[in-house]
């Protein structure tokens, strides 16, 4: 188990407060002059080499990243986005870092805005988070009032301002390009890649868009070295990552954890075991919604990091663990997953906008029981025409979850099935799915 | 994609307040100079403060003619963003979110008390037309499952007769004290802490 000194996020359940004052005594804005003094190229080396991957979902190499955006300054200004339109179900860590570690993650702002030569920083918070907002924005003014922000920002010659930007609950606002139509005052409908934002972001500028807890552990990546950080965790998943654990467990938490834990031990030692015992396991997503599920089998075994997951067709993502116990019906559990992908999906790429509906209701009649033995090929079928056919990543995180189901309880959702067409049946349904079976029939 | 459903009695005038048009002039400073657009959603907000908690169209036009945007574009994003409101809707709102990791922590509880104590269906307004209610997709506090928003406020940790002593002080015109209903701390686990156990500000 990870030290307590190892930790970043030191004030994660809020015990020790989250005023300036109380953060300076934790370590906040100490040596971030010096930081700065070494250099763009120093900081953006010691990030590369602490090999540390964004937080938000994707894991793209953060140091890399941030050399994408241009050396100078040319006749566009450069403007760094914090996202933090945290809205994949089962995730709530960025929350936390926001209403009870807001200085680090202002810190992590300066860091970064001078890395990548931006006067101004953005944070795009979700609209629910009105709270959390409200102490961000106490935060920033108090940074401010420390002269940490603004002209000459703690003392290191460089100058940034930062604004909080609300959204207005939308899902999709989370992508990147989406994110930046909407700070733009658009519908958050994704841009076609590329150009990249790091080129042709907000307002047509070069434009860095990163994660919450990405910036914020920043600063104690380059406080305490790029060696220190990588020590921690696997090779190539170095370091410490805030999991939120939900759903069927005891005591359902946030924790900061070692990459690379054993999922059995991130349940039974933090979250206090599965409601009914280890054996009561159904099921667990590991990386918010969008996330394929693990079996039991597989979850006996599983480490928690990005390359670990991939190997079992699942992912990291946001490291938002969902368990789900033998009490839940596991496809009703999915089918309301598809439901709040087709009540989210932008509407802008066909595959998606229809599709996600399709699924949704294929998966309420699997669940029914009405569907029969074909539809589970033809849902499969789906999922693959929804997945890499549209311009943003929603169309995967919407098809993947529903692959993982039939991948993993296939029998279960045989069970329930029958072999007699509906169509037969003279059932009354509202909703044609079955067209494919009148065209066999010759209808 | 959701539907929206745009009020049938719609008011003839809307004009921001004194104290109001202050905020809409700080919101506009955020951007540059040629970005007033970007603004919008915060002026819908503020639209949907000052107009017990929706929006009607003449505030939309209002808003467009502030911004030097065209109407359709304003009326674009009140419609894609699901937390602006069209139509009326109560005093206290209750949003409960009902994505699965509450869904498999009770949330169908939350949603049939909602049923018995606000209204029957959602987005109606309660018999003394002060509460509304409706299911709501992922707010982000998954580790508080289940839980719901009121106006601003998260509630969280709730069981049945926690939500119904809730539902009970708002439709007595008060609002109740946001937070965990089990006095947990924040999100760290429940019977005691497993990380974290010495820290000091140093």
């Amino acid at each position: 188990m990870l030290k307590d000194e190892d930790r970043i996020f030191k004030n994660l359940y809020n015990d020790l407060g989250w005023e300036i004052e109380s953060a300076l005594k934790r370590g906040d804005w100490n040596q971030t002059k010096d930081i700065i003094s070494k250099g763009k190229d120093f900081i953006i080396k010691e990030i590369k080499d602490s090999e540390l991957r964004g937080r938000g979902g994707a894991g793209f190499p953060t140091g890399l990243k941030l050399s994408f955006a241009p050396k100078e300054i040319g006749s566009r200004p450069h403007y760094l986005v914090i996202n933090a339109d945290e809205s994949e179900p089962g995730t709530c860590k960025d929350r936390d870092i926001m209403r009870f570690e807001p200085q680090k993650l202002i810190e992590g702002c300066l860091i970064t805005g001078y890395a990548i030569s931006a006067h101004v920083c953005y944070i795009y918070i979700r609209g629910e988070y009105f709270r959390e907002g409200q102490i961000l924005q106490q935060a920033i003014d108090q940074a401010y009032e420390k002269n940490f922000l603004g002209k000459n920002a703690c003392g290191s010659g460089w100058d940034l301002d930062i604004y909080i930007h609300y959204g207005a609950g939308a899902y999709i606002c989370g992508e990147e390009t989406a994110l930046l139509e909407s700070l733009e005052g658009n519908k958050g409908l994704p841009r076609l890649k590329p150009p990249f934002p790091a080129l042709v972001g907000l307002y047509g500028c070069p434009t860095i868009v990163n994660n919450v807890e990405t910036i914020a552990v920043l600063p104690t990546i380059l406080k305490r070295g790029a060696k220190w950080f990588s020590s921690l965790g696997k090779p190539k998943n170095t370091g410490t990552k805030i999991f939120c654990i939900s759903g069927n467990v005891n005591n359902p938490c946030n924790v900061e954890e070692e990459m690379g834990i054993p999922l059995k031990d991130l349940i039974d030692k933090h979250a206090g075991g599965v409601v009914g015992g280890w054996n009561n396991l159904q099921a667990v997503i590991p990386g918010g919604s969008s996330m394929p599920l693990l079996p039991k089998n597989i979850c006996e075994t599983i480490t928690m990091d990005f390359d670990s997951l991939i190997k079992v067709k699942s992912g990291l993502g946001t490291a938002g663990v969902v368990v789900i116990n033998k009490d839940q019906d596991i496809i009703k559990c999915m089918a309301r997953i598809a439901k709040f992908y087709k009540h989210e999906s932008c509407g802008q790429c066909t595959p998606c906008r229809e599709g996600c509906g399709w699924m949704w209701r294929m998966l309420e009649r699997m669940a029914n029981g009405d569907s029969t033995y074909k539809e589970i090929d033809l849902l499969l079928d789906v999922t693959k025409q929804i997945e890499g056919h549209t311009i943003c990543a929603f169309g995967e995180g919407s098809a993947w979850p529903v692959q993982g189901l039939i991948r993993h309880f296939r029998k279960e959702i045989e069970k329930r099935s029958h072999e007699e067409p509906i169509i037969k049946k003279k059932t009354n349904i509202p909703y044609l799915v079955d067209q494919h079976l009148l065209e066999e029939e010759g209808a | 994609m959701s539907v929206k459903k745009i009020s049938k009695t719609q008011p003839e005038l809307f004009e921001f307040t004194q104290d109001n048009l202050k905020k809409v002039r700080k919101e506009i400073d955020k951007y540059p100079k040629d970005r007033k657009a970007s603004a919008v959603i915060a002026l819908l907000y503020l639209v949907q403060n000052q107009n017990d908690n929706w929006i009607p169209l003449v505030a939309i036009k209002y808003v467009a003619n502030l911004l030097n945007m065209p109407y359709i574009k304003v009326f674009e994003v009140a419609t894609f963003y699901s937390m602006f409101n069209l139509t009326p809707v109560g005093k206290y709102f209750v949003q409960v979110c009902t994505t699965t990791p509450c869904m498999i922590r009770g949330a169908n509880k939350l949603t049939t008390i909602c049923k018995n104590l606000i209204s029957k269906n959602q987005n109606e307004l309660s018999e003394n037309k002060l509460c509304s209610w409706m299911e709501v997709e992922c707010l982000g506090a998954c580790v508080n499952a289940p839980m719901m928003q009121i106006n601003q406020d998260y509630f969280e940790d709730l069981d049945e007769n926690k939500t119904k002593e809730i539902f009970e002080t708002i439709l007595n015109d008060q609002f109740p004290k946001p937070g965990s209903a089990k006095n947990r701390k924040n999100n760290a686990p429940e019977n005691g802490k497993t990380t974290l156990l010495e820290v000091k500000n140093a």
